[in-house]
This record gives structure tokens, C-alpha cells and sequence, in this order.
């Protein structure tokens, strides 16, 4: 027993040539971030203020996908979603179609906690947040340069696509968007569990490159991309449509459940079911185990337990401490 | 495969003092639906057509709440949401924040079938809607009488008993309404009955498929989105089964009711009426609800811990029931 923590800030084709620019300050803000999480912990600050404290920091970090950095629609604007839930109560809250709060994450906490519903979005979303005083900013600051970039290498991919009036593939759709390789990276999230078996997972992200306005992808659905219970708090990411139908983050803990296996064995089961190159997960038990599955090319990662073991990584086999 | 199966709801959670009429003209509706399911699975029309075309009756009628005869947001319009899903790939198409489409679970069909995605909501759904010229109208059309006088009715509720916004202690919804029948999302059920649509079809190659509409919570909050479009809350079909639910959206979501029928008779090996009453009993904690589910095997069931669940269901042999209670 014991606390434990992962986090991580996307999964995807993250190629092996990664240049150090790109690598290094996301393997340090995963280290920053990790630690936070760590005080956090130490402190004995309940598992639900880690993670929205660790999805914060993630989120206002530039470099990954959600909050300041989000990925952006084929109308070149941002959408983001964020979702938060206690393994105890199974009390949660999610955010659909933000463009103007700085904190995804702390809006779905506050849908959890003030209001009779789950899950609120778009302009109903921004509404509540700016009753509630949440911050909020011009919809410009979450944009980045990478970013811009990035949709317009994926909408040029785009072209020898047939438009949308068509049936269409989606493998080939998933194609096109790899033709910048690391657009699939998406979505940042974080689970913990405290030494009294509470637990709690967050997620929040910009979603995919070039996605159309208005789509919502697995991170604000409930055990999909999201979900906690009394065995364990698991956070996802990759192609979320693979995630949705997958129901992955339920999954996990169904597998737990019902098969009595361990968190490493379901997880590694529930990810080996959906098709390679398409998820990576991160996930806590109540007795203070960590697993940090994905069967895409690499997954931003990280994660500590209370005995003192710590890790960061990008891809398999690469963790460095 | 096996012979074909099909099941629809209209909410679960009915006011017991629902007048007879209104009794009556459910379990037309209900009846007619299951005929429209049933001479098109006679025509070997696939399941995830079946459920679409079924749901679509559904919507069109104003007696439940869906599409023309939703619920009201509190600002008095309507805002709709659906899913739908076939078992055999577990492909999903869902819909949220509709106010001009005529039939949502169609939106959702064509998500599923004409888009990358699983799931467009608000403006960009509409817009989707456009480009693919769906029918669309004024939100006027999906707003009865009825619906407006139960807005009023609930928005009094809301101010006599207790400030909504901020939950009390226990789960949000059920609160500490939990021993009295008459509640549901913890306000009086002649208001807040749910009435959410569905349908669930397993046809003669044993493919099943599950779809539900809903205009959600009466005086939601604009924005709130609730069970129903959401693919393991509200809606579920994999190769084992077809699952729609209705209820408190909330308990439903945090239960993932839809998913979880399926999932206990995957890893837990239990048959369709099996996985249907563990779920009901074992998985809503406080919360309200009840489902409709197929089996691949042409199996049908539906349980609910409500106060009565608007339903019907029919198998190949012959056999159709209607109910209420």
C-alpha cells in the first residue's frame, strides 16, 4: 500500500527521431509536473486536488496537447474538454467546447461539485464558468505556432481526401492526419491514489488535428478516456473514437472486476484489444500499484510510488529516472 | 443465425397517478413502434436500420421526449441529443445541443456512417446537419404545450423545495430523495419523469444494434448534456448485445449502465436476464433507472428499479408485450 501517481501527456506516433528541442522541455515539464504531484501527495492533499492540480500544470504547459497548446479545429480554433472523477463516489464532471477557459479541468471539477449535472459544453459551459469567475482569456492565447502548423500540414493531407459528404474510411482518415507525425499526439491526464485507498483520475485535452468544429472526443466521456471507481483511476489517450467504442477506461476496471486480474494485467489487456498505434493509458490501483500501457509508438509519461520509485519515459523501454 | 429480437422504451420512472388516457396513448405508441420494428425485421432489414427507423417514429411524436415533444432547457427551448450504435464493428454515432433536427438519432446515424468522428455537438452538429441536408425546422416545432406548462411547474418545484444548483450532501440527483417513489433527479416525478426514447433490435443473423433520443432533463441547464449520447452510459451494442437506457442521466453515466450489461456477460459469462438484473441491482447505487437490451441469441429483457418503465418488446415466436408497470 501506499501513494502512487502517473501522469501523462499523450500518446502517438512520437517518432524515435524526436530532435532534442521538442524533447527535452516536455521531458522536463513531465519531471515538474510529476513532482508537484509528489508534494502534492506528501502533503495529503486528496487524490481529486492532485490531478486537477498535475492537469493544471499540464494544461498551462504549451507543449502538450490541452489548455495553452491545444490542437486545433478545421476552422483553425481551439476546443477543449476535460473530465474529472473520484473512485469513491463515482462523483464526476466533464466540459465539452471550451474556447476561452484557461482551465478545463477546474471547470469540470466545478461542474462536479456546484451543479446538479455532469457534463456541460459549449456555450452553456462558458456561461457557467464565467458565473462562476472561473478565469478566462481572448480564445488567441491557447494558440501556438506548432499548432498552426500542424493543421495546416494536416488539412494539405487533406486534399487527396474525399470530402465529407462521402463515406469515408476512418483508417484512412487516421492516415492523412499522421502525415504530420506527431499530430496524434493528444490529451494530458493524471491518476493518483493516497495511502487510504482514495482515488482519482483527470483528463483534459485540444482533441484531434483538423477535427471538425463541434467534435467531441473520448475525454469527457465517462469510461471512455475517463474513469475511477474503488479499484482503480484510469486516464487515456490516442485516437479517441477508437477509445469511445473500446470503452477503455471502464474497461480496465471491469476486467479487475471480473477476471481478478491484477492493474498491469487488465490494462495491458483492455489496450491490446483496440487496434495498435491507437491508445495508451495510465492507470493507479487502491493498493497503490502504477501501469502505463500504450501500443502507439511512444507515450509521454511519468510516475512515482510512495517507495520511492520514480520514472519518465517516451517510448518502450526508455525510462530514465 | 437465431430469430430476431426488439424491444422499445419511452422512460423509465411514470408518475403513478398518470392519468388513464395518457396511459393509453403511450401504449399505442409503444404498440405501433414495435409493429414498424417488426414488419421491417419480417423484411430482413438489418438491425441498426431497424433501431434507426423505430426511434425515429419515436421522435416525431410528441407524446415522449424526444425530438418534437422534448423537455425544456431552463431558457424555454429545446436542446436534443442521441446515439446509436451497431454491435457487429461496435461503430457509434452520437449528436448533442440539436435544436433545428428534426430527428437527432438520424444525425447520429449519419456521425457514425459520413463523418471521421463518433460524437458532434452544438453548432458544429448543425452545421454538420446542413451539409448533409437533413430536415431541419424552427425550434418552435419540437416545443408542445405540455412541455411548456411542465417547465413552469418545475421551475416552482425548484424554488419551494431547495436551491438545485448546489447539490446536498450525497450523490447529485437522488439526494436524499432516495425512499420516496415519487421523485426522480430528486424533484417531483409528474415533472421530471424522463421519458427518454429507445430502441434495441437484434436481427436474424444475430447482429444487434441499440439507439436512444432525448431532449434530457426538464429545465436542464443550456449546455447540460446528459446519458443518452453518451456511447456506455446511455447506449451500448457490441457482438453479445444491445443495451438503451433511461433514468436519471447522471446515475446512469456514472454507472455506465449500457456497458456494464455487456460487459458482465462478457467477463462475467452471465446471460442477457442475468446481466440486465445484476445490473439494475448491483450498479445504480441510489440512482433511478431502467434499460431494454437483445441478445444475440434473440434474447429480450428490461428491468428497471423506477416506479414503471413506459416499454414493449417482441421476439420471432410470436410472443409481444406492452407495459407500463
Amino acid at each position: 500500500m501506499g501513494w502512487a501517481i502517473a501522469l501523462h501527456g499523450g500518446a502517438g506516433d512520437i517518432p524515435l527521431s524526436l530532435p532534442p528541442e521538442n524533447r527535452l522541455p516536455r521531458e522536463a515539464a513531465l519531471r515538474h509536473c510529476l513532482d508537484v504531484g509528489i508534494a502534492a501527495l506528501k502533503a495529503h492533499k486528496h487524490p481529486l486536488d492532485v490531478v486537477e492540480l498535475v492537469v493544471r500544470e499540464l494544461e498551462n504547459h504549451q507543449n502538450f496537447n490541452a489548455g495553452k497548446g491545444s490542437v486545433l479545429t478545421t476552422s483553425g480554433t481551439v476546443e477543449m474538454e476535460a473530465c474529472i472523477m473520484d473512485g469513491k463516489t463515482k462523483k464526476c464532471g466533464a466540459v465539452s467546447g471550451l474556447s476561452t477557459v484557461v482551465n478545463a479541468i477546474s471547470l469540470a471539477r466545478l461542474v462536479m461539485e456546484k451543479t446538479p449535472h455532469i457534463y456541460l459544453a459549449f456555450d452553456g459551459a462558458e456561461a457557467f464558468a464565467r458565473e462562476h469567475g472561473l478565469e478566462t482569456v481572448d480564445p488567441s492565447h491557447f494558440i501556438t505556432p506548432e499548432n498552426i502548423e500542424r493543421l495546416k500540414l494536416a488539412q494539405e493531407a487533406n486534399r487527396v481526401q474525399i470530402d465529407y459528404t462521402q463515406p469515408i474510411q476512418k483508417e484512412v482518415k487516421k492516415d492523412a492526419a499522421s502525415a504530420d507525425v506527431d499530430s496524434q499526439i493528444g490529451t494530458v491526464g493524471c491518476v493518483a491514489v493516497d495511502n487510504e485507498g482514495n482515488l482519482a483520475t483527470a483528463t483534459s485535452t485540444g482533441g484531434l488535428v483538423n477535427k471538425m468544429v463541434g467534435r467531441i472526443g473520448d475525454t469527457p466521456i465517462i469510461g471512455a478516456g475517463t474513469y475511477a471507481n474503488h479499484l482503480c483511476a484510469v486516464s487515456a489517450t490516442g485516437r479517441g473514437e477508437m477509445i469511445i467504442r473500446g470503452t477503455v477506461a471502464r474497461d480496465v476496471a471491469a476486467v479487475m472486476e471480473f477476471k481478478g486480474l491484477s492493474l498491469k494485467e487488465a490494462a495491458a489487456y483492455v489496450v491490446e484489444q483496440v487496434p495498435p498505434g491507437n491508445v495508451g493509458l495510465v492507470a493507479v490501483s487502491s493498493t497503490g500499484e502504477v501501469t502505463m500501457p500504450f501500443n502507439t509508438t511512444g507515450m509521454f509519461r511519468a510516475c512515482a510510488t510512495e517507495d520511492g520509485y520514480s520514472e519518465i519515459g517516451i517510448w518502450p523501454d526508455s525510462p530514465s529516472k | 443465425m437465431g430469430p430476431w429480437a426488439i424491444a422499445v422504451h419511452g422512460g423509465a420512472g411514470v408518475d403513478p397517478n398518470l392519468p388513464k388516457e395518457r396511459q393509453e396513448e403511450a401504449k399505442r405508441l409503444l404498440t405501433r413502434c414495435l409493429d414498424i420494428g417488426i414488419v421491417a425485421l419480417r423484411s430482413n432489414v438489418t438491425a441498426i436500420d431497424v433501431v434507426e427507423l423505430v426511434v425515429k417514429e419515436l421522435e416525431t411524436d410528441p407524446l415522449f421526449n424526444s425530438g418534437r415533444g422534448s423537455a425544456l432547457t431552463e431558457n424555454g427551448t429545446v436542446e436534443m441529443e442521441a446515439s446509436i450504435m451497431d454491435g457487429p464493428k461496435r461503430r457509434c454515432g452520437a449528436v448533442s445541443g440539436l435544436t433545428t433536427v428534426k430527428n437527432p438519432v438520424s444525425l447520429a446515424r449519419l456521425v457514425m456512417d459520413k463523418s471521421p468522428h463518433s460524437f458532434l455537438a452544438f453548432s458544429g452538429a448543425e452545421e454538420f446537419a446542413r451539409k448533409q441536408g437533413v430536415e431541419l425546422v424552427d425550434n418552435e416545432y419540437f416545443i408542445t404545450e405540455d412541455n411548456v406548462g411542465m417547465l413552469k411547474l418545475a421551475k416552482e418545484a425548484n424554488s419551494i423545495l431547495f436551491d438545485y444548483r448546489i447539490p446536498t450532501i450525497g450523490t447529485c440527483g437522488a439526494g436524499a430523495t432516495m425512499d420516496s417513489p415519487l421523485q426522480m433527479n430528486g424533484l417531483p416525478i409528474s415533472v421530471y419523469a424522463p421519458e427518454t426514447v429507445g430502441c434495441v433490435v437484434v436481427d436474424k443473423e444475430g447482429r444487434c444494434a441499440a439507439a436512444t433520443s432525448t431532449g434530457g432533463l426538464m429545465n436542464k441547464m443550456t449546455g447540460r448534456i446528459g446519458d443518452s449520447p453518451l456511447i456506455g452510459a446511455g447506449t451500448y451494442a457490441c457482438d453479445l448485445c444491445g443495451v438503451s437506457c433511461t433514468g436519471e442521466g447522471e446515475a446512469i453515466i456514472r454507472s455506465t449502465l449500457a456497458r456494464d450489461v455487456a460487459a458482465v456477460m462478457e467477463y462475467n459469462g452471465l446471460n442477457l436476464h442475468e446481466a440486465v438484473d445484476f445490473v439494475i441491482k448491483n450498479r445504480l447505487d441510489e440512482g433511478k433507472a431502467g434499460l431494454i437490451a437483445v441478445s444475440k441469441n434473440g434474447e429480450v429483457a428490461c428491468g428497471f428499479n423506477t416506479t414503471g418503465m413506459f416499454r414493449g418488446c417482441a421476439t420471432e415466436d410470436g410472443f409481444m408485450e406492452v407495459g407500463i408497470w
